[in-house]
């Protein structure tokens, strides 16, 4: 053994582990990539490269018709009006819904946080457990419920149902996030003669900004994607997307058109993955963000 | 029964958490334009106290009035008080202009006169330069000074501190204890302020509030406090080194009464009894400084002992000695040549001394 008298940084060592740990990363990351590469490129295939079945060749040329086909063209059943209206109806959905079931989580979460009882913990546990009962149970009196209230088939309707089931995981977020808030804070503004109200509002929502962006995020993604609840209670005319692209997808009639079909789902999944892209610095700063620094 | 002449009076106060009483039955008078302390140890209840003279801590019983007003079913905000936290607590979105601004943009007060306002306040406190900045970008002290700005704004006849400077290093502490004393003198305001530092309470106060256990156990003026603490509790909570306590007998024979300990009668003639004294056992109580190393003053009471540590301070030195079985300090001016093991004759200042009784309170 040489004796080195430990100078310095501390040299880098290449081990077997991290070669090996490394070529796991490589592996994980091409296994989700694949997919994505097939569909990008089967995309912008002509219907009889597709027909070669080599799915993981690259396309001889870059057709981008069939993006202007699943955008305003493609068929479902008779109707051929591609995957823009149901995009809409989706933003008409998740829009209202991550903003009304965010904020109300957020209150929610606020009052809660002054609100300790003995064993709350295990009491909050045992709330927020209800929000992960299949959802299936809840449908049909769901629909009594929203057909006596009038709001079954509209777009009222489904929001609702998505700030109800939204409420529980959101409020579990904001009222950890209000419990780690100094107390001293909440005095402070008392003291300078603000209410329940004026506090919320003008003191505790701005210092979770971090929070409601994770919560946002959460919830745009999954209200985007939901399909179940959009079928049974938006009505025939406020379809989403992701209803939409079922629709289109497993429309039978002559060829099935799969670069259309490619397109069109990479269209449905645009919206979510870039808001992961475009929120990623944020998302990480608010999963992260601990007590309040003042 | 509330007192007019009062800034903030308290009577008959009890505070309960969930049935375990904190405070009972307290009653306190602070006069208008005093700086008054609350010191004690930790868990003795000043912040609770505070918070219920502010107005967010639920009270069991009592009342409490605010120039001469009864505040006890009061908002926080109508008690015209103004409170610095522990933790500063400001608002980490706000500027320091807005933070100061906050509680008078809540009261609608006009634009202009926030403006004048919070002006003056930073000019006080040395914040102009500071307005724009968000308190994640001040340090320590400058986030205090916002704190105390902010309860200044207020324009309010009483000031409550909670432990303000206790999560500043020593040397801001010194700066920043000063700056209260110069605001506190310009101002004229009531102050109660809460610590568990000695020098602050020390220096700051008018009236030092000693509390132990939810009760006051001692309400004077720093200088009562340190030299004729009313009990063995405070006598060994104020000071530093604290008070060295001998256990004694009283001992009533002819030619007054005589306090024996380790064999050695040490005569009473000298010290100033509250009460006449009784015989039995007691404990005698001397201050580092006063206990000369060379007894040889009239009227004190010498005696024979070894040193043990001696703790150069600079401006001072504390000797440590073994006497009667155990280890007592002296403080002496300056640096001295004492060295461990040394034999010492130290002199007992009885005139300045304290007795307690068995019960623990002055004789
Ligand atoms: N929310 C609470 N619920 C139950 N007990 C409490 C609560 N807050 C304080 N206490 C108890 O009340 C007593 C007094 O607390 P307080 O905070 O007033 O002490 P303090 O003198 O300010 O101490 P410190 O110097 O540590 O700040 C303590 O015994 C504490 O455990
Ligand atoms: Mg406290």
């Amino acid at each position: 053994m040489t004796t080195v008298n430990p100078n310095g940084p501390r040299p880098a060592r290449i081990t077997a582990g991290r070669v090996g740990l490394y070529a796991f990363l490589l592996a994980v990351a091409l296994f989700f990539l694949v997919p994505l590469y097939v569909m990008l490129v089967t995309s912008v295939k002509t219907m009889s490269e597709i027909r070669q079945g080599q799915i993981f060749a690259l396309p001889a040329g870059l057709d981008w018709s069939t993006w202007q086909t699943a955008w305003s063209g493609a068929c479902m059943g008779l109707q051929c009006v591609g995957v823009r209206v149901g995009f809409w109806n989706s933003v008409r959905i998740t829009l209202p819904s991550v903003a009304l079931s965010v904020l109300l989580g957020a209150l929610n979460g606020y009052a809660l946080s002054f609100w300790r009882p003995k064993g709350s913990t295990l009491l909050f546990g045992v709330l927020m457990a209800g929000g992960l009962i299949p959802y299936q149970i809840f449908l049909y009196p769901l629909v009594r419920m929203m057909a006596v209230t009038g709001l079954y088939g509209s777009i009222t309707g489904v929001v609702v149902v998505h700030v109800i089931f939204g409420l529980p995981l959101v409020t579990l977020l904001f009222r950890n996030y209000f419990m780690g808030v100094p107390d001293e804070l909440y005095r402070a503004a008392r003291v300078d003669g603000a209410g329940f109200w004026r506090i919320f509002f003008e003191v505790m929502l701005p210092i979770s900004i971090p929070m409601v962006v994770v919560a946002s995020i959460f919830q745009f993604t999954g209200i985007w994607n939901d399909f179940l609840f959009s079928l049974v209670f938006a009505g025939t005319d406020n379809l989403p997307m992701t209803v939409q692209l079922n629709n289109i997808v497993n429309t039978t009639m002559g060829e099935r058109a799969y670069n259309v079909n490619m397109a069109a789902t990479i269209l449905t999944a645009l919206v979510p993955l870039a808001i992961y892209f475009l929120s990623g610095r944020w998302f990480v700063s608010g999963i992260t963000a601990g007590a309040v620094k003042g | 029964m509330i007192s007019m002449q009062s800034a903030v009076s308290i009577a008959n106060l009890r505070i309960a958490y969930e049935g375990h009483t904190v405070i009972d039955r307290m009653s306190l008078d602070v006069a208008p334009r005093e700086f008054l302390v609350m010191l004690g140890p930790s868990g003795c209840g000043k912040s609770t106290l505070l918070n219920a003279i502010a107005g967010l801590q639920d009270i069991a019983a009592g009342e409490i009035s605010i120039s001469g007003r009864n505040v006890t079913w009061d908002e926080p905000k109508d008690r015209g008080i103004g409170m610095v936290f522990q933790s500063y607590a400001l608002y980490p979105h706000m500027s320091v202009r807005r933070n100061l601004s906050f509680g008078l943009r809540v009261t609608g007060i006009a634009k202009a006169e926030i403006e004048t306002r919070v002006a003056r306040a930073a000019k006080l406190l040395h914040l102009e330069a500071l307005l724009d900045r968000k308190p994640g970008e001040l340090s320590g002290g400058q986030r205090q000074r916002v704190a105390i700005g902010r309860a200044l704004v207020r324009e309010v006849d009483v000031f409550l501190f909670d432990e303000p400077l206790s999560n500043l290093d020593a040397k801001l502490r010194n700066e920043l204890r000063v700056e209260i004393k110069r605001l506190h003198q310009q101002l004229g305001n009531t102050m109660i302020y809460v610590t568990h530092d000695q020098v602050e309470a020390m220096t700051l106060a008018d009236r030092i509030a000693i509390m132990k256990d939810g009760a006051i156990q001692q309400l004077a003026s720093p200088h009562e406090i340190y030299h004729r603490p009313t009990n063995l509790f405070v006598a060994g909570f104020i000071g530093s080194p604290s008070m060295n306590f001998v256990s004694g007998e009283i001992v009533a024979s002819d030619g007054g009464p005589f306090f024996a300990v380790n064999g050695q009668r040490i005569a009473l003639d000298r010290y100033p009894f509250v009460s006449p004294p009784v015989p039995g056992p007691a404990t005698l109580g001397l201050r580092p400084e006063h206990i000369a190393a060379d007894g040889a003053f009239a009227g004190f009471h010498t005696t024979e002992g070894q040193v043990s540590v001696v703790e150069p301070m600079g401006a001072d030195t504390i000797v440590w000695f073994e006497w009667a079985e155990q280890t007592m300090s002296l403080r002496l001016m300056g640096e001295v040549d004492f060295k461990p093991g040394d034999a010492i004759s130290p002199g007992f200042d009885i005139a300045k001394a304290s007795l307690f009784a068995a019960d623990g309170t002055r004789m």
